[in-house]
């Protein structure tokens, strides 16, 4: 202990940590009926530092070439000691990291932990989730499988509907006129480079942001969170949250080694695309609503490029919330906000069921508010009323 | 044993555990796997006449995975050794002139038999045994071949 005292000095006067330490020390954590929510960043971050050290990881083998991504992903799996599990770990890794970056999306937006002054951490935020799913969609075509192949064809095809800059646009991702290997040294350099260096800058700047302001209390829970101690962030929070990450890492674990990724065909340009070709599950309530709208044109502009541009329409909305949601700023909590809210989830959630021809992704919602309550049970800082002082109540051991 | 102590322990074991089950997989991982080498005894080198073996009065050759160096010494005297030096791995070339092997690397040199005779190199270079194989047909010249000795 005295060596590690002694350690902590030598940097302390090096670094000056204590302002740092102290200020953590002080740090505390609003208690109310959604502080479960506060955990939903943190476990994002985690899946989000997996796959930088898998994706990492993974570069020792991987070889971008249209000749050999196919081959090396194949010897990676079959040869490499835990090859198979490590791209398994990134491949889970990857959809659990959009799923609660959405679930963090969702449970801000419906606190309104986007009023002043963290108008900028919202804004980060939802770029990070642009990012995230530019991160999937580059990802994807990587192991240059046909499914891999069929999907950026169509994905990146879409693209070229959209008036005036479509074909640019197509081009742009393609890195010429059709998906080749062009196209895979190019969503290569996007996924391992372009994509890392833009969401370090943009995390940073989340989790500084989040620092700097603390935790947000929603309108509705202020009168509790004042009756409410707060949780102290170290080391009452902290070892919620690092239960939290563990329990993440557990369901990765059993996911990735219960259900390995396929690695599937090696892609043929000159095959025809198979039944059953579908995006990622999280593009599905996009390339669903595309399959509902029939073929044909007004004033040159093909019918496709409307529900396109009104995603992008929808993308700004959401980047720009709170500048359109006025009431919040004087910590009102307007129902329109709400009901809006609560239609985009439904048409999110109802169109990947319509896609699937499934309810799973009903169930996944209802799974999640379940969990979301279960843990926030779990993880509940005490009522002061419950006759003890600071930290978790003492249990007797039987 | 207390409670305190006993928690401790567990702890420590756990989060032990739970580090050894996520680093052991990434050791093993960043350990490249044993792949064995495509290998041969022995190779076709061409004919005798090969231009490039008349022009330099050496060639390389792909012995498996490994280069080998086929020198022409003299009129009817082909010899062939392993192309890497022995010093850092660089690939050798035959100086008509001085009539040595040397490497460009380090200034490596190696007479006709192999040995390491000037610079750093610690160990000669590996002989391989060359064969002229008289011509199949008249008018043909005869080839090379040449074996692991």
């Amino acid at each position: 202990v005295a060596r590690v005292r002694a350690a902590y000095e030598w940097l302390d006067e090096r670094l000056s940590l204590t302002p740092a330490v102290d200020k953590l020390r002080e740090k505390t954590v609003p208690s109310h009926r959604f502080s479960v929510y506060y955990y939903l960043g943190g476990v994002t971050l985690f899946f989000f530092l997996v796959q930088v050290v898998t994706g990492i990881l993974l570069m020792l083998y991987y070889r971008p070439s249209a000749q050999e991504a196919f081959e090396s992903v194949e010897f990676l799996m079959t040869t490499v000691p835990f090859g198979w599990l490590m791209r398994s770990v990134h491949s889970w890794s990857a959809h659990l990291t959009v799923f609660f970056a959405f679930l963090h999306l969702a449970t801000v937006f419906f606190v309104r932990a986007y009023r002043r002054p963290r108008e900028l951490t919202w804004i980060t935020g939802v770029l990070l989730l642009f990012l995230i799913l530019a991160f999937g969609f580059s990802g994807y075509l990587l192991p240059w499988n046909q499914l891999a192949f069929f999907a950026t064809k169509v994905g990146t095809e879409i693209a070229g509907s959209v008036p005036v800059v479509g074909e640019w646009t197509v081009r742009f991702l393609r890195g010429g006129d059709r998906v080749t290997g062009g196209t895979l040294s190019r969503f290569y350099g996007w996924h391992v480079a372009i994509l890392p260096a833009l969401t370090t800058v943009l995390l940073l700047v989340h989790l500084l942001l989040v620092q700097l302001h603390g935790m947000s209390v929603p309108p509705g829970q202020v009168a509790t969170a004042r009756r409410r101690r707060p949780m102290k962030f170290f080391p009452h929070y902290a070892l919620r949250d690092l239960f939290a990450w563990i329990a993440a890492l557990g369901v990765l674990a059993t996911l990735a080694a219960l259900f390995p990724w396929e690695l599937g065909d090696k892609a043929d340009p000159f095959a025809p695309a198979f039944a059953d070709i579908k995006p990622e599950w999280y593009f599905m309530f996009m390339f669903e609503t595309l399959k509902w709208v029939p073929g044909g044109e007004v004033a040159g502009v093909a019918y496709e490029a409307f529900p396109i541009m009104f995603f992008g329409l929808a993308g700004l909305i959401v980047l720009l919330v709170p500048f359109l949601d006025r009431g919040a700023q004087d910590e009102r909590q307007r129902r329109g906000v709400t009901v809006a809210g609560v239609a985009a989830v439904a048409f999110v959630v109802g169109m990947t069921a319509l896609g699937y021809r499934s309810l799973v992704p009903l169930w996944a919602l209802l799974g999640s508010v379940a969990l979301l309550a279960l843990l926030g049970w779990f993880l509940r800082e005490p009522e002061p009323g419950d006759g003890h002082r600071g930290g978790a109540k003492p249990r007797e051991i039987v | 044993m207390e409670r305190r102590s006993f928690l401790d322990w567990f702890l420590t074991t756990t989060i032990g555990a739970l580090a050894a089950s996520v680093l052991y997989p990434v050791v093993r991982f960043i350990s490249p796997p044993e792949v064995p080498e495509a290998s041969a005894n022995q190779v076709e080198a061409g004919p005798v006449n090969d231009p490039e073996l008349m022009e330099r009065a050496f060639k390389i050759l792909r012995f498996g995975a490994e280069p080998v160096i086929l020198v022409r010494a003299g009129e009817g005297d082909f010899r062939a050794f392993t192309a890497t030096c022995t010093h850092l791995d660089c690939i050798v070339e035959f100086r008509r002139q001085q009539g040595v092997i040397f490497c460009n690397c380090h200034s490596g040199v190696f007479d006709l038999t192999g040995r390491n005779v000037a610079g750093p190199p610690p160990r000669p270079l590996t002989p391989f045994r060359v064969h002229v194989v008289p011509p199949a047909g008249a008018g043909q010249p005869a080839t090379l071949v040449v074996e692991r000795a």
